[in-house]
């Protein structure tokens, strides 16, 4: 009976499988096919090697250091941070005082002790770094149309994160000719950008590093464009895993541990079947 | 039950004896993987992955309460509360992804489970009963990893709870409404959010519990053999411990050391990006897909494209995709052949490959994006998938000729005469007897 | 495996070779499931300090608080560890009234020198947390009952606090804690 009914379901479910392929097939054959802008010109990230790869990968501190720099002078006037307290910053470096400082030039929300009314202090150690925008919609409303999007985590929000943001940073060009040869309308309107390694191809935020030495660096290192798009890109993979350096040494000691267990487990199976033949 | 010869608890500390009398646990444990219980000698690597199933979940339970205490589940805070759980709590960032990839090996462990019943045919009688819970733990486990998915709150999240509630849209007349029940309201919110985290939390104990009568109705026929061939005698079988717990003790390290390398070297790698973005209801992700162990079935569901008669494309998607896992509960009655072990059944293994490289298809084809030729891919691998057990297994169940069975495990193991070699009882002269061990 | 056990057969007695292979094989036994066991209580290490309070919970360990507005007599409440804290600008009366008590005859004796910072006598800086059982004692905001002695008064069970935030009557043990604390300037103090 089961077995009957069985038949019957699966015949169901073949019949119209195989009638949705063939339907599909023959649409799939006879329609043409419809190229996008997107699929043509959108490109992978470069690759980007940084000292925090790998197992052992450990975090340049002078580099974070660099990368919050240019991410201070540069992003933060759009682009907020918002999981990232001015305490973290410890761990890229810098010393209390220096936090303390960092802290107190951000102005962080706060109620007015005298009137209750809203207004603003210097930042604490203890705060996180304050939102650009005190909403969407005024974010929106500054960034024609855009809203600039938290920066914390953005690495580990895109596929391959680091080097996408230094592709992103690095990759601002003019639309290529066939793009408006065959595209028209994927070509860059009033207030975007043609960027290859954006998935719409054209964002709206303008190239925001574009002159050798815009950020000044302390430690004597060159300000190219380049190194100001990679620093920035190793500061935000650390905004997005502070904890990466901690898990890696785990890691290792974890498996060297479990490995050591897995070897004298084998030897105790191997041992306690020695005398049984399976 | 127990066989007739399986060795009977006996304690000599006075405490237990004390314990035994008044409450049997220590004579349970002993009875159920302890050296009271005879289990075929014969077992491969394969039927390790019971222990290592149990052994997931009780990481999941432990990780997940302590998760708990440290998450909150309101629309506005969950996002940034699970960051808080990344960046400030003590060894948070450690639990929550021991917590998120143990869920992906969860259900490695359970496919690996289920193909190992699927090829030595363990849901055959008088197993069915063990099949069935081992199904309900299945569904169960969907239920609860897809709900706990959902608590991140990032955009997977959201769109996630969106798209499978939406499933239920599906159903004629009563779809929309039944939809709106689910989430308590018009779109995934804190209604939803607040439903799902009180649900994720209470299933996992279901699940321990259906677990719990999986094992006893194990216990009941005792453990299937790759052999498919019943326990006739005591030489077929070994106790349970010291034998099989040291067997699971070696299988467990080799899972840690996986567990662990994915765990703290590469914790993103199955997980999606997106989910990193905090959820936004004005904005789908270009590109969404469930978690990896749903995919197979998410090209099952995104195979039908056409309306069929007078049945929706949508409907019968859903229909297909619920069939797909349903019919698993009627495999005991589908495929009638007394033979249980692939080994034996010529006919049979090449079907069976087959269909395991459909299912590898399938979920390939559910990670993709919903183009050509992916969909076409997933159409004919579905229509292979629900052909192999509706109509493949029972024919070739009633045409196919068996190879021949041993008479018992013992002669799979020794060999006709069916006595152990003088090397092999010696225990010290065991080691020079190794190479006379016939290949597993 | 087959090397570890393989000693020549001719020259060890049969029964030492048993005896000696049983002993290696219960020891890797042993090692294997002691290591088990350390790894499981090397586990439980983050599943107990996991519970410990948080990094964002210690950064806010200590505060800063500016005193530069506190007029003598005058209180101020402000929040120190999620608990109140009282900040009291004594006037040169109450301070008299507080060295004129006898130590001895005080359930927990401490002058108020010795619970202010050495030069800023006149600044009392005590948690607003009654050590009796952790209600808020009354008499920091203006207008609230000062109890017997002029100080804090607790509610709750009724106990006295002097102005040095001392014990004086009632259920409670001891003084009201004294917070670590640290003058930045003149008018700045940090607490904690």
């Amino acid at each position: 009976m089961i077995r009957n009914l069985g038949i019957l379901v699966g015949l169901f479910f073949t019949g119209v499988l195989l009638y949705s392929f063939l339907m599909g097939a023959y649409t799939y054959l006879t329609e043409e096919h419809v190229e996008t802008a997107e699929h043509m010109f959108h490109e992978h990230p470069k690759s980007l090697s940084q000292s925090s790869d790998g197992v052992f990968g450990k975090f340049d501190t002078a580099q974070l250091q660099r990368g919050y720099g240019v991410y201070k002078e540069v992003c933060s006037a759009c682009h907020s941070l918002e999981h990232v307290a001015f305490r973290d910053l410890q761990a890229i470096g810098y010393n209390e005082a220096e936090v303390k400082a960092i802290a107190a030039s951000f102005q962080v929300p706060a109620i007015d002790p005298e009137t209750g009314e809203a207004s603003t202090r210097d930042g604490l150690a203890a705060d996180k770094f304050p939102a650009v925008y005190p909403n969407d919609v005024a974010a929106r409303a500054a960034n024609n149309n855009a809203v600039p999007p938290d920066l914390s985590l953005m690495t580990k929000a895109r596929h391959n994160g680091p080097a996408y943001v230094y592709s992103l940073l690095t990759g601002y060009q003019n639309p290529p000719k066939k793009l408006a040869e065959e595209f028209p309308d994927s070509m860059p309107g009033t207030g975007l950008h043609y960027n290859p390694y954006f998935a719409n191809l054209n964002l709206a935020m303008a190239p925001p590093i574009t002159a050798e030495g815009q950020v000044s660096y302390a430690d004597g290192t060159k300000a190219s464009v380049d190194q100001m798009s990679k620093d920035v890109s190793a500061f935000l993979t650390w905004t997005a895993e502070p904890k990466m350096e901690k898990r890696k040494q785990t890691g290792l000691a974890v498996l060297a541990f479990l490995l050591i267990f897995t070897i004298l487990a084998y030897l105790s199976y191997r041992n306690i079947w020695a005398d049984k033949k399976h | 039950m127990s066989f007739p010869w399986a060795s009977q608890y006996n304690p000599t500390n006075p405490a237990m004896k004390w314990i035994d009398e008044r409450l049997p646990l220590p004579r349970l444990v002993y009875n159920a993987i302890g050296a009271g219980y005879p289990v075929p000698r014969n077992l491969n690597y394969f039927w390790n992955f019971g222990v290592l199933a149990g052994f997931a979940l009780v990481v999941q339970i432990i990780s997940g309460i302590i998760l708990a205490m440290h998450y909150a589940p309101e629309a506005t805070v969950a996002f940034n509360s699970t960051e808080h759980i990344m960046r400030d709590v003590n060894w948070g960032w450690m639990l929550r992804y021991m917590h998120a990839n143990g869920a992906s090996f969860f259900f490695i462990v359970i496919y690996i489970h289920i193909f190992r019943g699927l090829y030595f045919s363990s849901y055959k009688a008088p197993r069915e009963m063990i099949w069935l819970l081992g199904m309900v733990i299945y569904l169960l486990a969907m239920a609860t990893a897809f709900m706990g998915y959902v608590l991140p709150w990032g955009q997977m999240s959201f769109w996630g709870a969106k798209v499978i509630t939406g499933l239920f849209s599906a159903i004629p007349l009563i779809g929309p409404t039944l939809q709106e029940w689910l989430l308590g309201g018009f779109a995934p919110d804190n209604a939803a959010l607040n439903r799902f985290f009180s649900l994720h939390y209470l299933l996992p104990f279901v699940i321990a519990g259906v677990v719990i009568l999986h094992v006893w109705a194990l216990h009941i026929p005792g453990s299937s053999n790759p052999t498919g061939v019943e326990v006739k005698q005591e030489s077929d079988t070994v106790p349970f411990h010291p034998y099989y717990t040291a067997k699971d003790g070696f299988g467990l390290g080799v899972y840690l050391v996986i567990f662990a390398a994915v765990m703290f070297f590469a914790p993103n790698f199955l997980g999606h990006a997106d989910n990193y973005i905090a959820a936004n209801p004005l904005s789908t992700p270009a590109h969404i897909v469930p978690e990896w162990y749903f995919w197979p079935f998410y090209a099952i569901l995104r195979a039908f494209t056409f309306d069929f008669l007078f049945i929706p494309a949508k409907l019968l998607g859903v229909l297909a995709m619920f069939a797909s896992i349903l019919l698993l509960f009627f495999l005991p009655w589908l495929d009638r052949s007394p033979v249980r072990s692939g080994r034996y059944r010529p006919l049979f293994r090449p079907f069976f490959w087959v269909f395991v490289v459909v299912v590898l298809i399938l979920g390939y084809c559910g990670g993709a994006p919903a183009e050509e030729p992916y969909v076409m891919i997933s159409q004919l691998a579905s229509a292979y998938y629900f052909a192999h057990f509706l109509i493949i297994l029972p024919i070739i169940s009633s045409i196919e000729r068996p190879d021949p069975l041993p008479a018992s495990i013992t002669e799979a193991v020794l060999g006709k005469d069916g006595e152990e070699a003088p090397a092999a009882i010696d225990t010290i002269a065991t080691t020079g007897g190794a190479a006379t061990q016939p290949a597993e | 495996m087959t090397e570890a056990v393989s000693t020549d057969p001719q020259t060890v007695d049969a029964d030492t070779q048993n005896e000696e292979g049983v002993r290696r094989r219960d020891f890797i036994n042993v090692a294997a499931v002691s290591f088990a066991g350390v790894g499981g209580a090397a586990v439980l290490y983050p599943l107990i300090t996991q519970m410990a309070p948080s990094a964002d919970v210690l950064a806010l360990a200590s505060i800063e608080v500016d005193v530069s507005a506190l007029e003598p007599g005058q209180a101020i409440k402000t929040i120190f560890r999620k608990q109140p804290l009282f900040i009291r600008n004594l006037t040169p009366k109450e301070i008299e009234e507080a060295n004129a008590v006898d130590v001895a005859s005080l359930r927990e004796p401490q002058t108020l020198a010795e619970r202010t910072a050495p030069g800023h006598e006149n600044i009392l800086i005590t948690m607003g947390v009654c050590t009796h059982l952790g209600c808020v004692p009354l008499g920091a905001a203006q207008g609230e009952v000062k109890g017997e002695f002029d100080g804090y008064f607790c509610p709750c069970h009724g106990s006295h606090y002097d102005t040095a935030g001392r014990i004086r009557k009632g259920p409670a043990p001891t003084n009201l804690e004294v917070p670590a604390v640290e003058f930045l300037s003149d008018t700045v103090i940090k607490v904690g």
